[in-house]
């Protein structure tokens, strides 16, 4: 029964994970860039809804009206400036892009705001409690309500992608920009365009993660990004089920780590990690992000 | 390249009547499958500008008898292409960048109109000094060898390389600095070379893309699934998984469903069966019907001399000849393509 527990914890902070993840594996899957700054623009969105709320004292679980939308633009600025001119160079200028980004972003909340931990409505009862199942199965709200907001997510933009409009041009930009130049798409504007979900995503992760845990500038690299990466590369690069997956698997592996022993919790992700590299590079799920 | 004038075979204008007269003889419908091809320019007139909305009316009636009957007209074109002397009115002498005497199409603007243009890929010099003129309802043929720089002038032209000197005028507008997508949206329609699908979607899919921006006309993606019959019922099958014919006729409805004014094709037939490149080209009467005016390049020069009602002829980037397909002879051709010798007669140009 305690395993059974595990599997279940180890499945719902699986959907956090995805969270993380998904708008890691859109960028890279749509303008092949990898994000290095992934992590600490969750932070940000965290930051942003720390802010919200001691101003507008709006409920925590409301904050993302305001969060989502600021970020959508912060990532549509940031693709349309500074990504399109790394990418404009080569694939490897944005790696470097990305990292100096994050850089910048770490060391100004460290200057702006402070080294200490946040966390989001600590005292919220949606966020403290939860329910039982028998003795052993404990499962809270939060955890449950993150899982949810990460299939729904998930499910959504893969909708988006393989039935709308801008869904259809994102993934035939994806394939092949300059045939879709030739078809008079901007592919730039799209680049944008994917940007702006991928940062909205970035926003829901920032805040669900300030409600499940804390957070300071140093856990944008430190944690959300590493998590992201492994769950990407666990499920498959640029597959959004495959993100699902890989998230559900790092968690499992995470929840029966610390199981066998405290201490390895992350350890046993990351051998999970490791193994998923070494004998199925192309990811559990290795499709495209596309349908 | 536009001094050379006076030594290039000048008035295109009136060939078509030329050519009417020349392969009228062995076999008659072979006029009317011509003059489908080619008499559209002569409608419009001075109404070039518009011309995608009026070209359809005329050529209907002639482009069903030029489908039927066009495989044996072309080839018969080509072959009486050499002997080319019976043109009597064209003036040889006439000049390149303003009206030949005599002409009709001259009265016609150029829908393209390409000046000069000169690109570099890094060092290399891919295109030096290159010009050329499309009138409406023309089917302009690039040939050359390989590297000769067609498809650097196709893809200039398309915007996706900036030229480094020359300009391109598209329906009397300057469009040399303009944006790709935004000439694709203006009318440039153009099938690259290689097809470039979008490989992870559907044929339906990939032609959606295509109509994303479409301008107002005949095609839409049902004419298209008429002109290639086999495609319908396919349409939900990803591009990746077609043989090669199917994908390059999915890459011309992808730019067909966007209704451009010019269409440049580059070099449909590389890597396709003989069988299916005739296919192919057995296509265009009915796509120019339409009103298109067609700027192709092509490797495979009797299949460009086939279709064409103007040729160019590429070499290391420059133009070694130019003129209507009954004006050249094989010979020339072959000195233009090749480069062996100095070129002699018309149609030549110091190398």
């Amino acid at each position: 029964m305690v395993w059974v527990n595990d599997i279940i914890q180890g499945i719902l902070v699986g959907g956090l994970y995805a969270l993380f993840a998904c708008g890691l594996s859109l960028m890279f899957g749509v303008m092949k860039v990898i994000n290095l700054a992934h992590g600490d623009l969750a932070i940000i969105g965290g930051y942003i809804a720390v802010g919200v709320i001691a101003v507008t004292h709006i409920p925590v679980l409301w904050s993302f009206v305001i969060v989502v939308p600021l970020m959508a633009v912060l990532g549509y600025v940031l693709q349309r400036s500074v990504i399109q001119a790394a990418l404009d160079r080569s694939i490897l200028t944005t790696l470097l892009v990305t990292f100096g980004l994050s850089v910048v972003i770490e060391n100004a909340l460290l200057e702006f705001v402070n080294a200490n931990s946040h966390s989001l409505g600590v005292n919220d009862a949606i966020i403290t409690s939860s329910f039982s199942i028998g003795s052993q199965i404990s499962i809270a709200y939060l955890l449950l309500l993150i899982f949810v907001v990460a299939v729904v997510v998930l499910t959504g933009l893969q909708y988006f992608l393989s039935r709308s409009r801008y869904g259809r041009m994102i993934r035939a930009v994806a394939d092949d920009r300059e045939a879709a130049q030739l078809s008079g798409i901007d592919y730039r504007h799209v680049f944008g365009i994917a940007a702006a979900i991928a940062f909205a995503t970035v926003a829901l992760a920032g805040i669900a993660y300030g409600m499940y845990s804390q957070f300071s500038p140093t856990t944008g690299t430190d944690t959300i990004l590493l998590f992201a990466f492994a769950a990407v590369v666990i499920g498959g690069l640029g597959s959004l089920w495959g993100t699902l997956l890989g998230g559900v698997v790092l968690g499992v592996s995470q929840a029966i780590g610390a199981q066998i022993s405290g201490s390895d919790e992350f350890l046993a992700g990351y051998i999970v990690f490791l193994a998923v590299l070494v004998l199925r590079p192309q990811g559990l799920i290795a499709r495209k992000a596309t349908s | 390249m536009s001094e050379q004038g006076p030594s290039e075979p000048k008035g295109r204008g009136d060939a078509w009547t030329e050519e009417r007269g020349t392969s009228d003889t062995p076999r008659a419908p072979k006029g009317a499958a011509r003059s489908g091809l080619s008499d559209t320019p002569r409608e419009p007139k001075g109404a070039a500008p518009s011309g995608l909305s009026d070209t359809p009316r005329e050529p209907k009636g002639a482009a069903p008898s030029g489908l039927t009957s066009d495989e044996g007209a072309r080839r018969e074109d080509g072959a009486s292409r050499a002997p080319g002397g019976e043109r009597e009115d064209t003036a040889p002498g006439g000049e390149r960048e303003d009206t030949a005497p005599g002409g009709e199409r001259e009265d016609t603007a150029p829908i393209l109109e390409v000046r000069e243009l000169t690109v570099h890929h890094g060092q290399l010099q891919a295109l030096d000094h290159v010009s050329l003129r499309v009138f409406p309802g023309e089917v302009y043929a690039i040939i050359g060898a390989n590297g000769a720089g067609k498809s650097t002038l196709l893809r200039t032209i398309a915007g996706l390389h900036q030229p480094t000197e020359g300009s391109i005028r598209y329906d009397g507008q300057d469009v040399t600095r303009v944006r790709p997508e935004r000439r694709a949206i203006s009318g440039i329609g153009m099938v690259p070379e290689g097809r470039r699908l979008f490989g992870s979607l559907t044929v339906e899919e990939n032609l959606q893309v295509g109509a994303t921006y479409a301008r107002k006309g005949p095609w839409t993606i049902e004419r298209v699934y008429e002109l290639f019959s086999w495609m319908k019922d396919r349409r939900a099958q990803r591009t990746e998984q077609l043989s090669g014919g199917e994908q390059q006729s999915v890459a011309i409805g992808r730019a067909l469903v966007a209704n451009p004014r010019v269409l440049l094709l580059d070099e449909l037939s590389l890597g396709l069966a003989p069988v299916v490149v005739q296919r192919i080209y057995g296509m265009l009467p009915e796509i120019l019907a339409t009103g298109l005016t067609v700027l192709l390049v092509e490797q495979d020069v009797s299949q460009a001399l086939r279709v064409a009602s103007h040729l160019q002829c590429l070499l290391e980037g420059r133009t070694t000849l130019e003129g209507k397909p009954s004006e050249v002879t094989p010979e020339q051709v072959e000195v233009a393509y090749f480069g062996l010798r100095t070129p002699v007669g018309e149609g030549s140009e110091e190398p």
